[in-house]
């Protein structure tokens, strides 16, 4: 008697077949249940400043993250024999030397320095080398795959076999800051997503278990939390990496890092969202799911986490410069990636003795990459906060 | 069709607090009957809805059921040849997984409040589907000779799912179901949400429903619309309601039979015309004189019971409702605890006035 139940149900055409709207009300509808999204946009985009940051991180992650090789004149590894010469600057100029709309850079010239008895670099205003886009240079792999030798923009080699471009100057061994700076923000950014991601995942998910069961459970991840944060930081790193086997290869060491970091900070978004959850569980869907047969990691993860997404977007893009940064301060103590690997950090601890400060300033350039991208992130986090509450003042 | 669904034996659920425990519900019996409707009333704070929670095995946090037991007299859904089986509720784990299949199956549950049982982030058509992604089987095609005795079921797909959930949505009339089977909750009205939530409720055939206050929170005219989409509903799906209120109005026109709550304890229960025309447990009757009635002067005051709840850390003495009772009886009533007696064929009542004492 209870079967006839479920076929009859099945059986019933005429019911649902009436009222088929048509398709013009349907696409209506489906604008309609977008509103949130499309309200957030809105007002998103009113915000320049959140626009410039998403603008800036966009271009450093498709610059640096994705096509590096692409668009860096030199390879990561190549050794010019032009050691510590300070920057080429740009002008307007053509070999002529009269002025033209295309740039140019002066070339080099090897002078020896009596007072300090060294080789030093010092521009030559004689030489002009035009700089061209899309040039033939060192051949290297697009995305790891495509085989090319196009760069963004280089000296023609053919034409002037003396040409070089180091718009920032080179490092000790000679080697194109530019093209590393490039490089080196590869590693440091992808870091900070995955290391984001990483912590992301385990803040959710411990922050979700934490603040639905409540009690014991909650009591040992909250301490767990307070634990790991109230480590000094430094030397729970200088353990870590000193526990890394030296002969692990670089992209190991790398991952470790960023599970290091991950390991660290973790504990403040498992805060958050328990704070989210903790409030969100007395909702009465989370009764209702129940009452429907939805179990304990269902209601968590499928119910409860959802709702607290806008605001750990916002937490999680507020995080991801402090990552960044960590990286960087680890590699300058000399605990994080170490030379085979470039990465920010490893730049600037490359600068970080008082005689390259003396003698080859240029070399700090990378100091204002960092400080752009972190600013960036802030204002795109700022935005978001801001875009993701599109009902709220201001 | 007096085949009991499920038997409350003496249930009592404690909450253990800082200042104490509180019995919430304190001794409880009932049996509720499949098809038939039975109506819990009280006032607020009475243990209604905490008698509801436990019969799903949901007691809030630091609730317990600390006796009695809840019997639950399983019939195999896809199956009706199979003896029955007799499961106590209260021995399973909250989250094992035999509550879970019988939460949302067998039993469905409908809150008070239509504005957030929702999740909001998820579409009507989702919220339909999740239910019968976990419960509803569908009879899969052996072969064409076996078709006459099908005894293989399989989990509905995602294309099936959304069309019962569009079917449901049309059921519960719902307006373009076609159309708000891909709403978001915030683009419904109250009375839609309601409707859905009937229709998460009702998409796996429960073989009971509880009802928690359905329609407090929705005005007159949707009231009456979603208590005849109940009733209707119940009439061609053999389903028992238990209707928690504290709407007497309401209550009157759901319920067969209807108990009677006060301070976790059941007062009195008998059948809906028993219990409005005949009340015999004071409470009662001091409950149906507190309803405003059409057609009376103006500028009467309302009756009202006198006194207030009585503190639950400090229950009175012998019948808890003595302070509050017109028909005290000042050496019995505050030392002599009731006991739960037949008064009337079918009538039952907990009131010394019915005791010889």
């Amino acid at each position: 008697m209870v079967e006839p139940r479920v076929t009859e149900s099945t059986l019933e055409p005429g019911a649902t077949q009436t009222s088929e709207p048509p398709p013009a009300k349907k696409a209506k509808e489906e604008q309609l249940s977008q509103a949130y999204w499309s309200l957030v946009w809105w007002k998103f985009k009113k915000n320049k400043l959140a626009i410039v940051g998403a603008i800036i991180i966009i271009l450093f992650y498709t610059v640096c993250g994705l096509f590096a090789e692409f668009f860096s004149p030199y390879r990561l590894d190549y050794q010019s024999d032009h050691l510590e010469s300070r920057p080429q600057p740009i002008v307007f100029k053509n070999p002529e030397g009269n002025f033209s709309l295309r740039p140019a850079v002066y070339g080099l010239e090897q002078e020896l320095d009596l007072v300090l008895r060294r080789r030093t670099w010092v521009v030559d205003e004689e030489q002009i080398y035009p700089i061209s886009l899309f040039v033939r240079g060192q051949p290297y792999k697009l995305l790891g795959v495509i085989p090319m030798d196009v760069h963004f923009f280089g000296v023609d080699t053919n034409k002037y076999p003396d040409g070089t471009v180091f718009i920032f100057g080179t490092d000790r061994l000679g080697r194109d800051i530019f093209s590393r700076i490039l490089y080196g923000g590869r590693l440091s950014l992808l870091l900070g997503l995955i290391g984001q991601a990483l912590t992301l995942v385990l803040g959710m998910v411990l922050g979700a278990i934490s603040g639905y069961y409540g009690g014991m459970t909650d009591i040992l991840v909250q301490r767990l939390t307070e634990f790991v944060g109230a480590f000094p930081d430094i030397p729970l790193f200088m353990a870590l990496a000193a526990a890394i086997p030296i002969g692990w290869s670089p992209i190991v060491v790398y991952f470790m890092l960023t599970l290091i970091l991950v390991f660290i900070r973790w504990g403040g978004l498992a805060r958050q969202v328990r704070g989210l959850i903790l409030s969100l569980r007395e909702r009465e869907y989370v009764l209702a799911a129940q009452s429907a047969g939805a179990s304990d990691k269902r209601i968590m993860f499928r119910h409860l986490l959802p709702g607290t997404m806008s605001h750990v977007i916002v937490i999680a893009t507020l995080m991801i410069p402090g990552m960044i940064l960590s990286e960087t301060a680890l590699s300058w103590l000399g605990l994080g990636l170490r030379p085979p690997l470039t990465s920010w950090g490893v730049l600037l601890q490359e600068v970080s003795s008082v005689r390259v400060i003396r003698f080859a300033p240029w070399q700090l350039i990378t100091v204002p990459f960092i400080i752009v991208a972190v600013l960036a992130f802030n204002m795109l986090g700022d935005g978001l906060r801001d875009a993701m509450d599109p009902y709220g003042g201001r | 069709m007096a085949e009991p669904l499920i038997e409350i034996k003496d249930l009592h659920v404690e909450f253990e607090v800082r200042d104490g425990t509180i019995h919430a519900v304190d001794g409880f019996t009932l049996t509720i009957n499949r098809g038939e409707t039975l109506g819990v009333i009280g006032e607020s704070g009475c243990g209604k809805s905490i008698t509801a929670k436990a019969v799903m095995q949901m007691v809030p946090k630091p609730g317990k059921i600390t006796g009695g037991e809840i019997l639950y007299y399983q019939r195999d859904k896809y199956n009706p040849q199979k003896s029955v089986n007799v499961v106590n509720i209260t021995n399973l784990h909250p989250d094992s997984e035999k509550i879970r299949k019988i939460r949302g199956g067998e039993f469905a549950m409908i809150f008070q409040e239509p504005m957030s049982s929702l999740t909001p982030v998820y579409t009507t058509g989702t919220h339909i589907g999740e239910a019968l992604h976990l419960h509803r089987m569908l009879p899969k095609t052996v072969g064409e000779r076996m078709a006459q005795n099908i005894t293989a079921y399989r989990p509905v797909t995602k294309d099936e799912a959304r069309e019962i959930s569009i079917e449901m949505l049309q059921k519960v009339g719902i307006p373009k179901p076609r159309e708000r089977v891909d709403a978001y909750p915030h683009q419904l009205s109250g009375g839609q949400r309601q409707r859905v939530m009937v229709a998460v409720a009702l998409s796996c055939h429960p073989f009971m429903l509880i009802a928690d206050e359905p329609t407090t929170a929705l005005d007159v005219s949707i009231e009456a619309q979603i208590l005849d989409l109940m009733r209707g509903l119940q009439e061609t799906m053999e389903m028992s309601i238990m209707f928690i209120t504290h709407n007497l109005g309401v209550v009157a026109e759901m319920a067969k039979e209807i108990v009677v709550m006060y301070m976790g304890k059941q007062v009195e229960a008998a059948s809906t015309d028993r219990i409005f025309y005949e009340p015999k447990h004071p409470y009662t009757r001091a409950l149906l004189q507190s309803i405003p009635k059409v057609g009376k002067r103006t500028g009467d005051r309302l009756a009202s019971i006198k006194g207030m709840v009585p503190d639950p850390f400090h229950l009175p003495s012998g019948c808890v409702f003595h302070p509050r009772c017109p028909s005290f009886m000042p050496g019995k009533c505050d030392q002599i605890t009731p006991s739960w007696i037949e008064v009337e064929p079918d009538h039952w009542a907990r009131c010394l006035l019915y005791e010889d004492v």
